[in-house]
């Protein structure tokens, strides 16, 4: 990874990226305001001095409160990414290497959710999961290992027809062994691509479900919840839904910036 | 061909149907659904009757096939929230609010999209190009509730040129449809681009220029042309994703659609008409996916299904 030639995209997109994850880690030193200490007579305050980025309604300091979304999002966007990478990779070599019964079975479920905007599934999913952090990460679990699973199944089909597999399984190699040894090492590129761009779509996907009032419920920051309560004094506090807004856009715009470096060197076949 | 048209229908109402059993099995993992809608302080004796009258005292099977049989009939029972309702025509009522602004949206997207896309293509590397692409990975990266949100603020709370919410006249539209388009007409410039890059290579385009066309003529009528069958494939799956984005878009601007009604039917837990609104998603999600394979094919003669 650290021999990959660094284009303008990809440095612009670490450095973004890094920043919001240094920041999130140093939140309680960064800030002299706890992201729930709330002070009503300093509520709706406008950006100053003492409080950078304004108060919202109860007070707290929004800059505090984007610190700590950032953890949030961070959280969410990479554990969802993971486990959901994990799923999808192993029900996709499941699916590719075994074929038959089993594939046409995951193949078709993987249709089903693919019929539904990812959006409106995630947020059908989660409603009825219930409200909270957890469900969330749930939700987009659920939503978001087939796009994995598709994408490894066909990469698999593609390198079982070539000659160097089927060399090892004419000499009686066991299937583990040819799935560890010769597709799981040309999984990862594809793998990383769709990952890096996935990150900032569940980030965002997140934010989106808590604006809606279903994700993560209030005290607790998210971006999207704080763009929720921030939709209500539009009229007279403009920084409430300003700031938080910036930091999703950079956030998902500074993935997806690593994601399309990625995408450019370690695969130029890839365009879009 | 017929023949390929007849397995894909087949394909679109297993996913239907499937969707549906999915959605139908999900709602009772959120626990009782009956319980979950009453208010706490309803008795027990109330909530009993209430279960027995809407049906979730039979077993589960009982339920399964009632609702099936109900479904193809149209019929997925009454509103829980709007009594006396049923829950199909509620969601169809707001089914033309929902189709107007999603067409003037895609209309809107295209409009800008294709223009950018040609041109940026045409003047590689330019001024333009790079502002195109600035433009649209930005786009991308622009979540739609956020760029609606930002709308409102400078169009109508600090200019007071635009009405926040509601559906009426004519401004209505301009911030919700923009809001929506944004996000499809940001992939489909950068699509069109790449698209076009793709063929302004190739060997007729060069005939085409060899032989004195006018440029123009050569890049709307040679390149453009053979670059829209892609683009006619992404148009069909884009309505699909605008559907999702109405979910968002209609919420922000209190817009009297399907998405913002299901938005309310979610946080009621009025499950008939999630019912409801997942079934026609996924009907009409799947439809457009058949339409983009069916223009695929007719676009394309060399394309041959087996």
């Amino acid at each position: 990874m650290l021999s990959l030639p660094l284009n303008r995209s990809g440095a612009l997109g670490l450095i973004t990226v890094g920043i919001v994850m240094v920041t999130a880690v140093l939140a309680p030193f960064l800030s002299a305001y706890g992201p729930v200490d709330s002070d009503l007579v300093r509520s709706l305050q406008a950006p100053s001095r003492t409080h950078w980025f304004g108060t919202d309604q109860l007070g707290r300091d929004l800059f505090t409160r984007i610190l700590y979304g950032a953890r949030v999002s961070l959280a969410i966007g990479l554990v969802t990414v993971g486990i959901a990478g994990a799923i999808g990779l192993i029900l996709g070599v499941i699916s590719g290497y075994l074929g038959g019964v089993v594939d046409v079975i995951l193949m078709r479920l993987v249709d089903v959710q693919l019929s539904f905007p990812f959006i409106l599934l995630a947020l059908v999913v989660n409603a009825i999961l219930g409200i909270g952090l957890q469900n969330i990460i749930i939700t987009l679990i659920i939503t978001g290992w087939v796009v994995y699973a598709r994408l490894v199944r066909g990469e698999v089909l593609a390198l079982k027809a070539l000659d160097y597999v089927e060399a090892a399984r004419a000499l009686g190699a066991p299937a583990a062994r040819i799935i560890r040894h010769h597709l799981l090492p040309n999984l990862w590129t594809p793998i990383i691509i769709l990952s890096s761009l996935q990150v900032a779509q569940f980030i965002v996907a997140e934010a989106a479900i808590s604006f809606l009032g279903f994700g993560v419920q209030p005290p607790m920051a998210s971006w999207g919840n704080m763009l929720n309560e921030g939709k209500t004094y539009i009229y007279n506090a403009w920084w409430m839904t300003t700031f938080p807004g910036l930091a999703l856009v950079l956030t998902a715009l500074g993935v997806n910036l690593i994601g399309d470096w990625l995408r450019d060197t370690l695969d130029p076949r890839l365009t879009t | 061909m017929a023949q390929f048209v007849a397995r894909r229908l087949l394909e679109a109402v297993v996913v239907v149907f499937l969707a549906l059993t999915a959605v139908f099995c999900l709602q009772f993992l959120a626990g009782d659904p009956v319980k979950l809608f009453l208010p706490t302080d309803t008795t027990p004796k109330q909530i009993e009757e209430y279960r027995t009258r809407l049906g979730f005292n039979d077993p589960l099977v009982v339920q399964y096939v009632r609702f099936m049989r109900g479904a193809l009939r149209g019929d997925f029972g009454n509103s829980l929230r709007q009594q006396q309702e049923p829950a199909l025509r509620l969601v169809l009522d707001r089914f033309p609010a929902t189709l107007s602004l999603s067409a003037v949206a895609m209309l809107l997207a295209l409009g800008t999209a294709i223009p950018i896309g040609v041109i940026s293509a045409a003047r590689r590397n330019s001024w333009f190009d790079h502002l195109g692409i600035g433009t649209t990975v930005l786009g991308q990266a622009i979540p739609g509730f956020w760029l609606g949100l930002m709308l409102i603020y400078v169009f109508a709370v600090w200019l007071r040129w635009l009405p926040t919410s509601g559906r009426g006249t004519w401004l209505h539209y301009i911030m919700p449809a923009v809001t929506l388009a944004a996000f499809v007409s940001a992939r489909f410039a950068r699509f069109t681009r790449s698209m076009m890059l793709d063929v302004l290579g190739q060997d007729y385009i060069r005939t085409a220029r060899a032989k004195g066309l006018a440029p123009p003529r050569v890049l709307y009528k040679h390149a453009l042309k053979n670059a829209s069958l892609p683009i006619v494939t992404l148009l069909a799956l884009q309505l699909g994703q605008l559907l999702g984005g109405a979910v968002i878009t209609e919420t922000i601007f209190a817009w009297p659609g399907v998405g913002r009604f299901l938005v309310q039917a979610l946080l009621n837990r009025d499950f008939p008409v999630v019912l409801v609104g997942v079934f026609l998603t996924a009907v009409m999600y799947s439809g457009l996916n058949l339409a983009a394979d069916l223009a695929y094919a007719w676009l394309n003669p060399r394309i041959r299904y087996a």
